[in-house]
This record gives structure tokens, C-alpha cells and sequence, in this order.
């Protein structure tokens, strides 16, 4: 099973992130949740969402507090939040210009040092080109299934487009940049 | 003649009332200890009476002027208080005249 | 059967009862229910069903709104979750009485003191007593699933009682999770559409909700218990009917790895699947545990809790609310009712657990259970787990 852990800004679409990857990874015959941190949220506050996608039957409905991914859609989270509980194995990937090694040493800086690997990819600058708008929701995605290749690119095109309807070209499109632009270390 | 269910197995499905307006079974009348009488020479015919009545037993007449149904009739009052032209009073059972 | 398809579990709830072909849905929202509420109105307002929906102006009016409604003979349903309940409380054990078959969505909340919008079952206990039956989701599929049986329990000749369908807030709502809609062709085969026993219509004038005098209320009391009661056989055999239709299977009381257990873990809700995972991982321990789920909560399934502790040294129920200087939890003051004239009968230890959505881990549950002997011996008659002291 692999638990992954997205921080956004409310605002940010990080939920629906949660949610479109969950309803991809059920089309594709495989067992997910989606799901928000819980709770009143308002435009710019921190906010937590959360994936689970297994080939069996996921049973276990606490939160997760030991994500095998971290995904960050602002910058300006990286710190202690998300790397909490974040598996040693696991990966960090950080929508930013930086390299990877100048996010460790931010981390390092703010007293969360993580050894695992970090992917980043400038997911804002693409958002910006393909969609108008700062929002990286649908461009991390892209990132994402790169890195963990947790379900096929193929799996979010009907998700997406039930959701985006008119401008879910651009996003599909930010979406395959992200996925082909995201860098491993 | 039993009027009610009286055991539970009885009792209506959710206390339904099947019998519509039973409450007419129900004479209220002998409840009363003064009773309307109209003097139709006061009376102009508004009606006030017939609408204030609470039991709806103050009924019009054939010829336009309002009579309360003793079987019903509770004695209240209010259609005398409400008479505009003070036509009706309330007068004790057997005193009429 | 159709393909497993991701939705949300409320939009999911929704989209059960629109397969109900309801008549009339009036819903107040209120967080974690607000998504049943405006997913409904878009499917009415969509015209994907033929049904009014009433835009209330609060849960009081919306649970007279559809009663009012039900007396007509049409079907009728509504939503809410903690406060909510609460506002309807003055009407909710009129429905019973009048025996008219409203189904009603929980989303289950803490009730306030402090504010809290979060999942545990104070909602749903706090009316116990009003008379509804109750089923309890442990996951989506089971709450689309509960919300069509739930027309067919209430609206059937026997029954003619209001039900609702609980489901936990946020950890159940919120959560985009697969989900196996039946067609709308099975549903039509499950589900007649409703006869009402009687119904306010000027042709066949007749009285609902009468006032009823010292001399026949308490015949009333029992005409409605024996009602309530009676709904348990109906329940059974609807869900034995799905069963057969679906392949999903719904018991009173179900069981999980309970063969040769010696202690047995009782939970209601959904937290019963992270359970199942404790008792995986105890087992591996070689811990003789076992987990008992309880589905139906109203009417209380006294017979099946009886059967399925039989052989048990301890049985450890977990609670998500809390009677204030009363027994405890209530789900385990009615346990020990149903053992109390047991011969033999497990030593009972009472967890209160996820209160105001507290969350509750596969390791909390591997602790209660181990920790059982322990909070047995403190001689209280509940523990309020992991509070800080």
C-alpha cells in the first residue's frame, strides 16, 4: 500500500488532487482513498490531504501519519510539517525552482533534516504557461505519478476531464509537463 | 356501541383516525351553563358571530340570521362579546324569557 | 454488476437515494452532512429524479416538511448530523408514532459543548430512546448499499417505521473511496415503490397525529414497541434477500476471526475496519482475538449478542459516546442488559474512543485489547481511552 501525504493552502486544490488520483487509481481496478484533512479551512491556511492506494482492500481509515510521499504544492511549506513521519525510504516531492540539494539544506536549516530522495519540479512556472493561474494541483499530479508511477498517466485523463470540462486540456497538458519535467535525486 | 379501540391490538396503525369529523359524535353542549340568544331586530347580518365562534357551531339561518347549535354549543361568549350591534346576549338555561 | 467507480461516500449516499426514486427530500445542511444535502438538490434540480425538494429554513422544519409529506403516501427522506438532530429532536419520536417510513441520512457528528464538527456518535445516541430504527455503515459501499434497504425496511407492512442510515462524519463523508452501484434496474427489482397504510388525500378524509388521553397512551406505547421490535425479523430477512441479489452480506451482528477467540472486540461504526487490522496483527501475535461489528443499533439485536460472545473469556467494547454519570458507554450498557441473565458471560471492559474525532489507530486497538486485563482490574466501569491525564 502506499500512503501519500499532500500540504497545500487552502485554495490550492490539494483536495481535489486527493480526489482525482483516487477516483484514477479505482478506474484502474485498484482499491484508494481520498481524503482532506477534516475540518473548516479557509484561502491560504495550511491544509493536509491524503491517499492510499493499494491492490487489496484498504481497511485502515485513521489518518497517515507515516507517508511513504510527500507532496508540497507551495514553496513556502517546506519545514518541519512535511517531513513529519515521513518515511526514511520515502520521497519528498517539492513544487520549486530550487534544486534538490538547496531544499536539503533548507530543511536542514529548519531542523528537518530528511536523507530520503526529493524530486522537484517547477510546477508554478508551468502552471503559470499552461493554465493562467498559479495552481499546481493538476501539474504536481503529473510530478507525482512520474516519481511513484502509483497509477498510469492514461488513468487521469476521464477523471480530469469529468472534472475540468472546458479547461481540462490545459491541465492535462500542465499535467504531462510536470511528468516529464520532474527531476529525482 | 363502543366508540374507541381499547387494547393495544386495537389501536389504529400510528393512531390514525379513520372516521373523519368524529368529532361531531362528541356533544359539547351540555358544557355550557349560559347560552346564546340573538335579537334579530339588532342584528345586521355581518356574520362576526358565525366567525368568531371557536366551535363553529354558530350556523345562518334560511332567512339570513345566525342561531348557535345547542348540541355543541359550549356557552363561551365570545360571539356575544364580538357582536357589534350587541344583538346577542348570554342568558342562563331556562331563564329565556 | 457495474465496475467499482471513486466517488465521495456522501455524493455516493445521494446518488443511492436517487436510485430510490424519492418524492420528497427537504434537507438543512450541516457539516459533515452539507454534500448529501447539495448533491441531492442537484440531482433534483438536474431533473435526473421526478421529486420536490424542499429548500428549509432549518432541521426542525425539514423533518416536518417530509413527515407531512410521508403522511400523503409519498417517499421521503432527509439529512443531518449532530445540532442538527438535536433542532429536529422535538419531532423526531413523532415519526414512529405516527409510523410513517421516513429515511434519514446521519453523518454522524460530536454534539457540541465545546463546538466540535468532528465524527464520533453523541449525535445518534442522544436520540436512542425516539422510537427510530438505526443502522450503522462500516464503509462507502455499505452506506449506498444501507440507504437503498433502508426504503425497503421502513416502508415495508410490518414495519412502518422511520430509519436512519449512520454514517461517520468526515471519516466516512468526506473520503473518495470505490464504490459498486447496483443498476437501476436491480433497485426497481428491490425496491417496489411505496404503499403507504393510509394517507391524507380529500377522497378518504381521515386524522394523523391525534392527541391521545391518559386512557390510551400507554396502548399506544405498546402497539409501537412490538412494532419495533418485530422490525428486527424484517431486517434480517431484507438483508439475506440482498445478499442473495448482491452478493454483499449484512448481519446484525457480524463477525470477524472470532473462531476460537477468547477475547473479542466489539466496535460500531466504521473504525471496525481499522479494528480488523488490529486483530490481524494480534493474531500474528498469536493473540486468540476476535472482532464483532454491530451493524443494527435500533432495534437492539440482544439475541445475536448473546450467540456471538458465547465462549468468550473477555469481550472489550469500544463506545464513541458517553452517558454522563450513567453507565458509561451505551452501546455496553446495553451489552451487559443483553448478558446480564447470562449463566455464563464474559468479563466486560469498556473503552470510550474517538471522541469529537479523535483519531483511533490500528495500535489504539492492539492496546485496548491488550491493556484489557489491566482496565478490568481498575474496577471502573468504562476507560475514556488515550485522554491525557
Amino acid at each position: 500500500m502506499l500512503e501519500i501525504r499532500w500540504h497545500g493552502r487552502g485554495g490550492q486544490g490539494a483536495v481535489t488532487s486527493v480526489e482525482l488520483l483516487a477516483m484514477a487509481a479505482i478506474d484502474e481496478g485498484k482499491f484508494a482513498q481520498g481524503f482532506p484533512s477534516f475540518g473548516p479551512e479557509r484561502r491560504g491556511a495550511p491544509v493536509e490531504a491524503f491517499n492510499r492506494v493499494d491492490t487489496k482492500q484498504i481497511k485502515i481509515r485513521s489518518r497517515i501519519y507515516n507517508p511513504d510521499v510527500s507532496v508540497v504544492l507551495d514553496e513556502s511549506q517546506i519545514g518541519p510539517a512535511v517531513v513529519a513521519g515521513l518515511k526514511p525510504s520515502g520521497t519528498l516531492i517539492v513544487n520549486t525552482a530550487k534544486k534538490a540539494g538547496e531544499v536539503r539544506d533548507l530543511l536542514k536549516k529548519k531542523n528537518a533534516g530528511f536523507d530520503g530522495k526529493i524530486a522537484t519540479v517547477d510546477a508554478t512556472g508551468i502552471a503559470w504557461s499552461e493554465l493562467g493561474v498559479p495552481i499546481t494541483n493538476t501539474t504536481m499530479l503529473g510530478a507525482l505519478l512520474k516519481v511513484t508511477n502509483v497509477v498510469k498517466l492514461a488513468a487521469l485523463k476521464e477523471p480530469v476531464e469529468h472534472r475540468f470540462g472546458r479547461i481540462a486540456q490545459k491541465n492535462l497538458k500542465a499535467l504531462k509537463r510536470a511528468y516529464d519535467e520532474v527531476k529525482l535525486s | 356501541m363502543k366508540k374507541w379501540p381499547e387494547t393495544w391490538k386495537e389501536y389504529n396503525t400510528g393512531g390514525i383516525v379513520f372516521e373523519p369529523g368524529n368529532a361531531r359524535s362528541f356533544k359539547t353542549g351540555p358544557w355550557r351553563s349560559l347560552k346564546p340568544v340573538w335579537d334579530n331586530s339588532k342584528c345586521i347580518k355581518c356574520g362576526v358571530c358565525y366567525i368568531f365562534c371557536p366551535e363553529g357551531c354558530v350556523q345562518e339561518g334560511p332567512d339570513g340570521f345566525f342561531a348557535a347549535d345547542l348540541d355543541y354549543c359550549k356557552g363561551c361568549g365570545i360571539c356575544a362579546h364580538e357582536c357589534w350591534p350587541s344583538a346577542i346576549s348570554m342568558i342562563e338555561e331556562g331563564h329565556e324569557s | 454488476m457495474t465496475k467499482p467507480v471513486g466517488m465521495e461516500v456522501a455524493v455516493a449516499a445521494a446518488e443511492a437515494v436517487a436510485l430510490c426514486n424519492i418524492d420528497v427530500a427537504a434537507c438543512y445542511p450541516i457539516t459533515p452532512n452539507t454534500h448529501i444535502a447539495e448533491h441531492l438538490a442537484d440531482i433534483v434540480a438536474d431533473g435526473r429524479i421526478d421529486a420536490e425538494y424542499i429548500t428549509v429554513e432549518s432541521e426542525h422544519s425539514a423533518l416536518s416538511a417530509v413527515m407531512g409529506a410521508s403522511g400523503t403516501g409519498a417517499r421521503t427522506f432527509t439529512a443531518t448530523s449532530s445540532q442538527g438532530l438535536m433542532y429536529m429532536h422535538e419531532i423526531l419520536p413523532i415519526t414512529p408514532a405516527m409510523r410513517l417510513p421516513v429515511v434519514m441520512g446521519l453523518g454522524n457528528r460530536a454534539v457540541s459543548g465545546p463546538i466540535n464538527i468532528w465524527n464520533d456518535h453523541s449525535d445518534i445516541i442522544m436520540q436512542r430512546d425516539s422510537g427510530w430504527l438505526s443502522i450503522f455503515a462500516d464503509n462507502g459501499q455499505e452506506a449506498v448499499d444501507m440507504f437503498i434497504q433502508a426504503f425497503k425496511i421502513a416502508e415495508h407492512p410490518d414495519v412502518l417505521l422511520p430509519i436512519n442510515v449512520n454514517m461517520d462524519g468526515f471519516q466516512l463523508t468526506h473520503v473518495v473511496e470505490p464504490i459498486v452501484f447496483p443498476t437501476q434496474a436491480q433497485v426497481n427489482k428491490f425496491l417496489p415503490p411505496y404503499k403507504p397504510f393510509a394517507s391524507l388525500h380529500p377522497d378518504h378524509p381521515l386524522s394523523m397525529g391525534t392527541l391521545g388521553l391518559p386512557d390510551i397512551y400507554t396502548e399506544a406505547v405498546k402497539a409501537r414497541d412490538v412494532a419495533t421490535v418485530n422490525a428486527k425479523k424484517v431486517i434480517v430477512d431484507i438483508w439475506k434477500e440482498w445478499e442473495k441479489m448482491f452478493g454483499r452480506k449484512y448481519e446484525p451482528v457480524a463477525s470477524y476471526k472470532t473462531s476460537g477467540a477468547e477475547i473479542l472486540l466489539l466496535t460500531m461504526g466504521s473504525m471496525g475496519e481499522t479494528a480488523e487490522m488490529a486483530v490481524d496483527e494480534l493474531r500474528k501475535k498469536g493473540v486468540k482475538v476476535g472482532l464483532l461489528k454491530l451493524k443494527l443499533w435500533r432495534p437492539f439485536p440482544f439475541d445475536e449478542i448473546r450467540k456471538a460472545v458465547r465462549g468468550a473469556k473477555t469481550l472489550v467494547v469500544t463506545d464513541r459516546a458517553v452517558s454522563y454519570g450513567g453507565p458509561g458507554g451505551p452501546v455496553c450498557s446495553e451489552i451487559r442488559g443483553a448478558l446480564y441473565d447470562q449463566p455464563n458471560r464474559p468479563e466486560i471492559v469498556n473503552y470510550i474512543i474517538g471522541l469529537g474525532g479523535r483519531d483511533v489507530r490500528v495500535e489504539d486497538f492492539m492496546k485496548m485489547v491488550e491493556g484489557a486485563p489491566k482496565a478490568r482490574k481498575s474496577g471502573d466501569a468504562y476507560q475514556i481511552y488515550g485522554v491525557r491525564e
